[in-house]
Formats: structure tokens, sequence, C-alpha cells
């Protein structure tokens, strides 16, 4: 079974949905033009045509094109060894597809990296948070209009820790007076201690 | 009276079933949060895990990476092809060498050019590959050895990688930061006598193997830590996106330079070794025997090394001559183009992987034509097999965190890129 065959099937099952399989450089690329078919169709390469791992997603920006960006997902088959690429135009509006974490969960930490990265949203990832800039940071800095020297922003305030309290915290006993079930800080409630003490 | 009971269930899942069920009712205790990382010794770097505890049981893990990110594809989309040869020397900074390689070889996938590559210029990177491997698993195991409380072996490892760092140092005149490939070739060629001591090497690397071995594989406190923790299935492995040994850990016997062979690997005759259990214990066999096919395969590649030039003649894509740059018009067009503007690759896209110490290392580089790629992603195997913590690390004992970071033998230059 080849890449070519395999896409065939991909397309025959579904029709207007998807483009004809492309081949270039030895690698079969079919467009995905419905996106919201997309679980589908990832659905049925991974159960009836055997991709059942995902090799790479990632999202690419075409700035001043239209639609402007482009998320690529690479297929891979252990039973058959064939390779396969989807891809998929998202509109700079929207700029959201489909999560296809239903179907391989090593979906999760790319598609928070494609949307830390370039600001595409996965509708349907359960937890959709930066994975390599800080949480809050405001811009996605692998879009073309950001530019390589970076714009300045705040740093996060967890970048910065509060002096460590002498005594009364959760992990300090405070001698004397007491019994130890009294003195074992895991018996008090934590006092924490704000930032202006 | 009785108070005393003794723990059987081998399986940690079962273990924490177990705990949850009988410590019900007034036992029943809060949650502790305990935050491990970003600069902790078995992080091996800068992870951060977040972890829930239930007494010593793990309940929950939340792995917070991202402390090294530097925009590796933003700075690769500003510059030409070669010149981020050197920026891949920093991803998996323990095996520089087989970076360099596998981004090379998906730049002239990319151009069209894999099948024009000199054969010497092949043996060398294979060479190259399997010296990084070595260099990369002897770290691995030493760093994982000693987060579970066996010091000797990581001093043994360091020793050889000490003679690898030399062997490095006299082939591209770094001992880390080697950038010896670049886009059709490499920069040179192996120096006079270089062979010799690589095999002189080989020899006295496979003793060391089994002294490492002997240190660990029977040891009974070494497999306690480490067997029956840290278990994953093959089809969690494949769901997760695992790779490398630690896809083979699971018994899933699949590996790109066997099932893909790029360079000359389909004339190599290794094997690949494969676990049964997917345990910390079976990912450190794979690692140990994975070092030693790789010197049968320096051993072949020594025997097979052919004569010759080892840049593609094409002044296209590789610096011609300097001597002929100085006395002919072509070539001095050819070398100010290439250095001013760079490789000029047609449009198209492509995604390359190759088989590195810590799994597939792929690079998907999409081009609109010029010098420099319209995108360029790293696919990056440790960021890949971290992900597979929040769901392997629940059940497990705080102290099974340092073995299973250690069997997973990532590391945090490529993760965060």
């Amino acid at each position: 079974m080849t890449s070519i065959k395999l896409a065939k099937k991909l397309t025959k099952k579904f029709g207007k949905a998807c483009s004809e399989p492309g081949e270039a450089l030895g690698e079969v690329t079919i467009e995905v033009t419905d996106p919201s078919r997309l679980v589908e169709i990832c659905e049925f390469a991974k159960g009836e045509l055997g991709f059942n791992y995902l090799v790479d997603l990632t999202a690419v920006d075409n700035y001043g094109e239209d639609p402007r960006f482009e998320v690529v997902y690479e297929l891979y088959g252990y039973a058959h060894f064939c390779h396969l690429r989807l891809k998929v135009a998202v509109d700079e509006e929207s700029a959201t597809v489909p999560s296809v974490i239903s179907v391989w969960r090593t979906a999760d930490w790319h598609e928070r990296e494609a949307y830390d990265m370039m600001g595409v949203t996965f509708d349907g990832h359960p937890d959709l948070r930066r994975i390599l800039m800080w949480d809050g940071y405001p811009y996605f800095p692998l879009r073309k209009d950001f530019p390589l020297a970076g714009k300045p922003s705040e740093m996060p305030d967890v970048a910065f820790t509060n002096k460590a309290p002498l005594e009364g915290g959760p992990f300090v006993t405070s001698a004397g007076g007491k019994d130890t079930t009294k003195r074992e800080p895991r018996s008090r409630t934590a006092e924490i201690s704000s930032s202006d003490d | 009276m009785g108070t005393t009971k003794e723990i059987e269930i081998g399986d940690s899942a079962a273990r924490t079933a177990g705990f949850v069920e009988s410590e019900e009712g007034e036992l029943q205790g809060e949650k502790m949060v305990l935050n491990m990382g970003p600069s902790h010794p078995a992080t091996h770097g800068v992870l951060r895990i977040t972890l829930e505890l239930d007494g010593e049981v793990i309940t929950k893990a939340i792995p917070d990476v991202g402390y090294l990110h530097r925009g590796d594809e933003k700075i690769a989309e500003n510059m030409t092809y070669n010149q981020f040869v050197p920026y891949t020397d920093r991803l998996d900074y323990l095996a520089p060498l087989a970076n360099n390689v596998a981004y090379v070889l998906a730049v002239e996938k990319l151009a069209g050019i894999n099948d024009q590559i000199p054969e010497r210029c092949q043996y060398i990177r294979v060479i190259c590959c399997e010296l990084a491997r070595i260099s990369a698993h002897l770290l691995g195991l030493g760093a994982f050895a000693m987060d579970v409380g066996a010091m000797t072996v990581f001093l043994h490892t360091f020793t050889e990688r000490e003679k690898i760092y030399d062997l490095i140092e006299a082939l591209t005149g770094a001992r880390f930061t080697t950038s010896y490939t670049r886009v059709g070739g490499v920069a040179r060629d192996l120096p006079e006598g270089w062979t010799n001591k690589l095999s002189k090497f080989l020899d006295e690397v496979v003793v060391n193997f089994d002294e490492s071995e002997r240190l660990l594989s029977r040891n009974p406190i070494f497999q306690d830590r480490t067997k029956d923790v840290g278990v994953y299935s093959a089809e969690e492995a494949i769901d997760y996106g695992m790779t490398g040994p630690n896809l083979r850990g699971s018994g899933v016997e699949f590996d790109l330079r066997k099932n893909h062979p790029y360079l000359v690997y389909d004339r190599m005759d290794f094997k690949i070794p494969v676990g049964t259990k997917g345990d910390c214990y079976d990912r450190y066999m794979v690692r140990i025997e994975e070092m030693r096919q790789s010197v049968l395969i320096l051993r072949q590649c020594l025997k097979q090394l052919p004569k010759g030039e080892v840049n593609i003649v094409d002044g296209k894509y590789s610096l011609p001559e300097k001597r002929k740059v100085l006395t002919s018009m072509e070539e001095l067009i050819h070398q100010f183009i290439l250095v001013t503007q760079g490789t000029n690759i047609a449009p198209g896209e492509v995604y390359f992987g190759a088989e590195n110490p810590k799994g597939e290392l792929g690079f998907y580089i999409k081009s609109l034509g010029g010098g420099t790629p319209h995108r360029l992603k790293i696919r990056a195997p440790s960021f890949v097999n971290l992900s597979i913590l929040p769901h392997l690390l629940p059940g497990h004992m705080v102290s099974d965190v340092v073995a299973v970071l250690g069997s997973l033998d990532f590391v945090m230059g490529e993760c965060d890129r």
C-alpha cells in the first residue's frame, strides 16, 4: 500500500470536503477544503486507513494572502509505513480549526504550541493555554507581522518571588509552648504572607 | 494491633487505587501541591512540573515547559539555510552532530539534491550520527543512573564521552557547537589519522558498556527503582507520539534508519533493540543495546568508507574551491551569490524526520523560493516525549518521578527551541 493509494481512498470517501491528492518531492498532500469535517476525516484516516501516528502539527502564516493561515498535519502509519500530509486553510477573522485531540492525544501539546506561536485556536481543545511563552503574553511571535527583534511586554509576576518567611510559613515549625501536634506545620492553616509585609 | 501492612501490588495504578480506597473516611487528607523544578537536578535543565499529591502518591501532574524558548523557528525565517546550521547545534546539545545532519538532510530533500550527495560525505554523516548517538546515550545513561542513586556509572560514562569530545574536536574544531554539515556536504573532510583514532576508541568503549551494564542491569536497587515504574503500552506510546528508545522500549519495532533508510543506512547491518514491558528498565536496556549497535555501524562505516569528494560539485549549492574563486569568473559569482543570498531553493514544502538519539527529529520546511525558508518547524522529540507526563505520572510515588524523567531522556534545549 502506498501513500497515494491511501490518499485516493480518503478523497473518494469525502469527495468535496477535500482536494485531489498532490504529490511532490515524494510526499502526498491533501488539502481539506471543508474544515468542519476535519475531525471526521482524521478519524477515518486513523481508523480505516491506519494513520495511527500524528507526527507533527504546525501552522503557517501566509501573510498578505487570503486565507491567511494554514494548519499542516503530518500523518504516519506504523502498519503500512506511509506518510500523508493534510492541510487546512484558516482565515484570519475566525482563525479557528476543530481540535483533533480526540483522534490523537499527541495533538494536545502540538495544538497548544500552534496557538501560542501563531494565534490559531483549536475548537474543542480542553486546555488551550500558551505553552512556550508565559500565560498572559499579548502577542503571537511566529506571525509574519511580529518583528524579529520582538516587542516589549510586561513580565509576569511569577518571575519574581516574595522573600522566604522565617517563621509562620507552611513548612516551618515554631518552637516552644505548644505540644508537638500543634507545632506540626501541617496542622496549621498556612499564613500566606502578602508582598507588602 | 496489626497496623503494619504489606504492599505487594506491583502495578502502580492498582497501588494508587488501593490507597484511595483504604484511606477514604477520616484518613482522607487534603491534597498537597508540590512544585518540582525549574531548577531541580532530576529535571535535566529547566522543566517544571506541578505535582498534586495525596500523601506520597501523585494524583495530577502539570508539566510547564518553555523556560528555554529562544524562538529558533522565527530566527530561521530570517536567515539563509546554511546560516541556520549553528542553531541546530543548540537543539539537542548532547548530540549536535546528529542535529546538523538531520537539518541539512531536510534542506537537501527540499532542494531535490538528496541523491547527488557524494558517497564519502554520506558515510561521514553516518559516522557523525552514530558517534552523537553514543555520546548522547552515555550521558542519558549516566544521568539516569545518578538520579536513581548510582553515582559510579556517571563517572564511567563521562570518561568515554570525553574521548568522543576529543574526536569531535579533531573533526570539527569545536567540542560542543560543531556546526559541521553544510547543504550539499560537510564543512571539511576527515582529518588525517582520524579513522584510526576512532577505531581505537570503539575498542575501548565496548569495554565501558560492559562495565556500566555490570553496575546496573542486575543491581537490585536499580531494578527496584526502574522495573514496573513508568509503564506505558505500545498503543499509548503511539497515541502520544513517542519516538526513539521511548517508543521501542514499549515493544514497537520501528526505527527510521531501518524503515526509511536515509544516507547509507540501508547498507549497514544492525538490529533494532526493543523492550517488552515499556517500563523505565526496558528503556534503559534499549539504550544500552543501541549503543552497541552504533559501534557495529561505525565499524562497518570505517571498513566501507570510500575515497572522493565530500561536497556536492555544484556551485549553486556548495562553495567552490578558493583557488577557483580567485581565478575564474563563474566560481566567483557562485561564491558571491551563495554567501550573500544563500542557496536558492524552489518553492515547495517538505517534511523530513531523522532517527536522532532522543527520537524522531523532524523538520517541516516551506519555501516560497529564494535563500530563506518561509516557515521552518522543528518537530522536537523531547517536546513530544514529555507530553505523556500528565498521563504517565499519576499513580506513581514522588521518588518515581526522578526515575521516569531519567528514563525518558529529554533535553530542554530541544523541547523549548
